[in-house]
C-alpha cells in the first residue's frame, strides 16, 4: 500500500466528485453553495484526467484538463453574474423561489 | 516512497476534509475559504503526480479568480444565510443515498478495471510521451497547445471572452437619478443650442 499508484487518485477523485453531488442535494436552496459543489465536482473530473494522462504517459489528458477549466472559470463567471442580477431584480436567491418560467 | 505515500495521504485527506467543510459549513464565507484549501492541496497532488503546470495554473485560476469572485458575491450581496440552510437535514437521507450508490458505483468502475487490467504500466496503443527529465512539464505542455490543439486553444479564448462579455453585459446598468458627466453630450453641444440672443428695443425693458 505505499506504493501510491492511479488508484489512489482515483479514490480521492470519486470521493471529491460524491462529495460535490451531496453539496447539491443537502444545499437544495442556497444557489451559492451550489455552484461550489459544482466546482467541486469538475475539481474531481480534473483529478482523474491528470492522473491517467501521468499513469499512460499521454500529455492529452493534461490539455483537456486545462480546457475543463478554463470552462469551469467562464461558468463560474456567468453563473455569479446571473446570480447577481437575479438578486437585483427579486432580493432573494432561494432556488425554490426561482419559478417565474414555470419549469 | 514512503515520503511520496506520507505526502499524498496528507493532501487527500485535506482536500477530503476540507470538501466536506465546503458542502457543510454554515456561512458560505467559511464555505469559499475551505474551497481555496481544497484547491491548494489539490494542486499539491498534481506535483505529485508530475503536472507542475496545471498545479499552478489551478492555484492561479481557481485560487486567485474564482475563489475570489465566489467571496465577493457572497459577501456583496445582502442574503439572510440562516434561513437557506432550513431542509439542511431534510435533504441528507436522500442526498446521502444518491451518494453513497453513487460512489458505489465508482468503486465497482475503478476496482473492475483493476481487476480486469491489473496495476500495469502503461498500456500498448498510449502514445510515447517525453521521457521524465528530458523537457519540463511546462514545456512538453507548451509545445502541444501550440502545434496539435491549437485550435482548441483559441476556442478556450474564445470562450472566456464570450464569458466575459456576457458577465459585464448582465451585470452591468445605467442608474436613474445618477448626476454624472456625458462627454459626448457635452462635445456635441453648440453656441446656438445653448445661447439666445434677445433683441432688446430700447426703452422696453426686458
Amino acid at each position: 500500500m505505499v506504493a501510491i499508484g492511479l488508484g489512489h487518485y482515483l479514490t480521492v477523485a470519486a470521493i471529491l466528485f460524491t462529495l460535490g453531488l451531496l453539496g447539491i442535494f443537502l444545499n437544495r436552496k442556497n444557489v451559492i453553495v451550489i455552484l461550489m459543489s459544482i466546482e467541486l465536482m469538475l475539481l474531481a473530473v480534473n483529478i482523474n484526467l491528470v492522473a491517467f494522462s501521468t499513469h499512460m504517459d499521454d500529455l492529452t489528458g493534461q490539455i483537456f484538463a486545462m480546457f475543463v477549466l478554463t470552462v469551469a472559470a467562464a461558468e463560474a463567471a456567468i453563473g455569479l453574474a446571473i446570480l447577481v442580477v437575479y438578486h437585483r431584480n427579486r432580493g432573494s436567491i432561494e432556488v425554490e423561489d426561482i419559478n417565474m418560467m414555470k419549469g | 516512497m514512503i515520503l511520496q505515500a506520507l505526502v499524498f495521504y496528507l493532501f487527500a485527506c485535506i482536500a477530503v476534509a476540507s470538501g466536506v467543510m465546503v458542502i457543510a459549513a454554515r456561512n458560505p464565507v467559511h464555505s469559499v475559504l475551505f474551497l481555496i484549501l481544497a484547491f491548494f492541496n489539490s494542486a499539491g497532488l498534481f506535483v505529485l503526480m508530475g503536472a507542475e503546470f496545471l498545479a499552478m495554473l489551478l492555484v492561479v485560476v481557481y485560487v486567485g479568480a474564482v475563489a475570489v469572485l465566489f467571496l465577493f458575491v457572497v459577501m456583496m450581496l445582502d442574503i439572510d444565510f440562516i434561513r437557506l440552510r432550513e431542509g439542511f437535514m431534510r435533504y441528507l437521507p436522500v442526498g446521502a443515498m444518491v451518494g453513497l450508490v453513487l460512489l458505489a458505483e465508482l468503486t465497482v468502475v475503478v476496482g473492475g478495471h483493476f481487476l480486469a487490467t491489473g496495476f500495469g504500466g502503461a498500456p500498448a496503443g498510449a502514445l510515447p510521451g517525453p521521457a521524465v527529465g528530458e523537457i519540463t512539464n511546462t514545456e512538453a505542455i507548451g509545445r502541444l497547445i501550440y502545434t496539435d490543439y491549437v485550435y482548441i486553444f483559441q476556442a478556450a479564448g474564445l470562450v472566456l471572452l464570450v464569458a466575459m462579455v456576457g458577465a459585464i453585459v448582465l451585470t452591468a446598468r445605467r442608474r436613474e437619478g445618477v448626476k454624472r458627466q456625458r462627454v459626448a453630450d457635452q462635445n456635441a453641444r453648440r453656441p446656438e443650442d445653448s445661447v439666445e440672443v434677445v433683441k432688446i428695443p430700447t426703452g422696453s425693458g426686458v
